[in-house]
């Protein structure tokens, strides 16, 4: 079930960018989404809640309520931001087993394939890695 | 009459520099990462596989003699090259930064002991840091820092007050990586000198831009790899005074290095081979000994000048963009700018530049402290070789324009 839901947003994502037949738009509609982005409490930009890319800062926040996972997160880079952006739109609100299982292809899809090489080193690929432990964590709480 | 240095035709000789990126012609800007292999390169490297690959010192057979005299003959033309006394002092490693680690191991293991102390500077590639590092960790010995000031050069007066009877070498870059400072290097010999202290020279940004002379340099050591010269990756130099290397233990064993081997005690072979363990990258080397000749046909001296004609051409380009600062103003420096645009992260501005075809890294360039120093994260870096232009320049800074619009 919640699977679908983020297979959902995953298609919405796709159609949205779409729309952009070359990448300076893309780029633009993503340093868009990267300024709209609220950024996270300034306390919460702890050493806990940084994942360190050589290249740019990532901080992330996981919070369990009635059941979803609500990430919070924020990057130093713009671009970065963007992409964090939609991560957090995708996965923000859906339940840790959802989470846990969710194949991620709209990055790739949106032919941004490039900002999750590992040489890129931006913190992104860290990630999505640290949102799916968070709900491996929650999950597992769950069930005990 | 010295022929004319011709860029056009230079680029010419780098198959790699003729293509599009993302629709764009390459403007490639990263050489301080590593440079392009001319195409005499590729095909010495080539034509050494299709006629002569062997192992080297060991066959009795003709293809080994004619390895092994190629593998010796380019190790002679490293020699000329940076103007050594003997071809022994030549020890061929996997890099520059594999050298800096041979030295400091070898070095260490023989005359460094608690409480003594090693000089290295602000300004260090971690290459020639860290290394360092573990020996004090090791020996329990201290580090001392050289300080650089804020256009990015060597505080060389304060050199003679960390110098003591304590300290038992002096490491020190050539050039710096994030700055693009040629540092006194011959003045901060002469100082340890004075002091019976012996110098080694990180020359890994130093070897492509301009002469490089040992011998009147006076360096104990001095390190720089293949692949920052227009040569193959995985093959580097040590240059070592005989004196030291005579002195020195090897750092790695097995074979070849050795003279003669019982199961309880082995004894080394001479220079360089002690320090030369196992079977070693002789393709590296005849990739190198192509690259060292193909520059020298151009002369070091020629290269200087027009990547220096570069350095003034793209410093004065960008600082016309709004909000642009360089780091790294000295006014003796390679054809490096490290910068940023006051409002954008480096990251966002390097992907963009990307997009556009230019290749520039963004970051630390592996020297943290240099950045610890401005207060900095890090930085974008423009690094200009022989075979970049004043058209790639003015495209780069077009493109600069394009992130500033884009981002801010």
């Amino acid at each position: 079930m919640e699977n679908g839901k983020i297979q959902e947003i995953q298609e919405e994502i796709v159609s949205e960018f779409s729309m952009f037949d070359n990448w300076m738009d893309k780029y633009n509609y993503l340093i868009e989404l990267g300024r709209d982005l609220p950024a996270i409490d300034p306390k919460f930009k702890t050493n806990e809640h940084l994942i360190n890319g050589c290249q740019s800062k990532v901080w992330l926040r996981a919070d369990l309520e009635d059941g979803e996972i609500r990430f919070t997160a924020d990057s130093d880079a713009i671009i970065t931001r963007g992409l964090v952006a939609l991560l957090v739109r995708v996965f923000s609100g859906q339940t840790p087993a959802g989470i846990k299982d969710a194949g991620i292809d709209f990055i790739d899809r949106i032919g941004l394939r490039e900002n999750l090489s590992p040489t890129r080193s931006n913190g992104l690929l860290s990630m999505i890695k640290k949102m799916k432990l968070y709900a491996i964590a929650y999950d597992a709480r769950q069930q005990i | 009459m010295v022929p004319q240095f011709n860029p056009e035709k230079i680029r010419k000789d780098f198959p790699v520099l003729n293509q599009k990126v993302y629709g764009n012609p390459m403007v490639y800007f990263d050489n301080g990462a590593t440079t392009q292999k001319p195409r005499a390169v590729i095909d010495a490297m080539s034509r050494f596989y299709e006629e002569k690959n062997s192992s080297i010192h060991r066959g009795v057979h003709y293809l080994s003699d004619q390895a092994t005299q190629a593998y010796e003959e380019a190790r002679n033309t490293v020699r000329d090259f940076i103007g050594a006394a003997h071809s022994h002092e030549i020890v061929f490693t996997a890099g520059a930064t594999a050298s800096v680690n041979a030295v400091a191991f070898s070095f260490s293991e023989k005359y460094i002991k608690e409480g003594d102390e090693i000089v290295v500077t602000e300004m260090e590639h971690h290459a020639n840091l860290v290394p360092w590092q573990m020996v004090c960790e090791r020996k329990k010995a201290r580090l001392r820092v050289l300080p650089f000031n804020d256009r990015g050069e060597l505080l060389i007066d304060l050199l003679e007050g960390l110098l003591s009877e304590k300290t038992r070498m002096v490491a020190v870059t050539h050039v710096s990586n994030a700055l693009g400072t040629i540092n006194s290097v011959k003045r901060i010999i002469g100082l340890a000198h004075r002091h019976g202290i012996p110098v080694l020279v990180d020359g890994a940004q130093a070897i492509q831009h301009g002469e490089v002379d040992v011998s009147g340099l006076d360096c104990d050591f001095y390190v720089f790899s293949g692949h920052k010269v227009y040569g193959p990756t995985g093959i580097g130099v040590l240059y070592g005074k005989e004196k030291w290397l005579e002195d020195m233990p090897p750092y790695q064993t097995g074979g070849d290095m050795v003279d003669q081997v019982s199961l309880e005690k082995s004894s080394f072979n001479s220079l360089p081979f002690k320090f030369e363990a196992g079977t070693t990258n002789y393709v590296g080397a005849i990739g190198l000994e192509a690259a060292l000749k193909y520059i020298s046909a151009s002369g070091l001296k020629a290269i200087a000048e027009y990547e220096n004609g570069l350095l003034k051409y793209a410093t004065d380009k960008m600082l016309s963009v709004e909000g642009l600062r360089i780091y790294g103003t000295a006014p003796e420096k390679i054809s490096i700018l490290s910068f940023l645009i006051d409002g954008i992260h480096p990251y966002d501005a390097g992907m963009i530049l990307d997009k556009l075809g230019i290749a520039v890294r963004t970051g630390t360039h592996c020297a943290q402290p240099v950045m610890q120093h401005f207060g900095i994260e890090g930085t974008l870096r423009a690094s200009l070789a022989m075979y970049n232009t004043n058209d790639e320049i003015d495209r780069f800074v077009g493109g600069l324009d394009t992130v500033i619009q884009m981002l801010r």
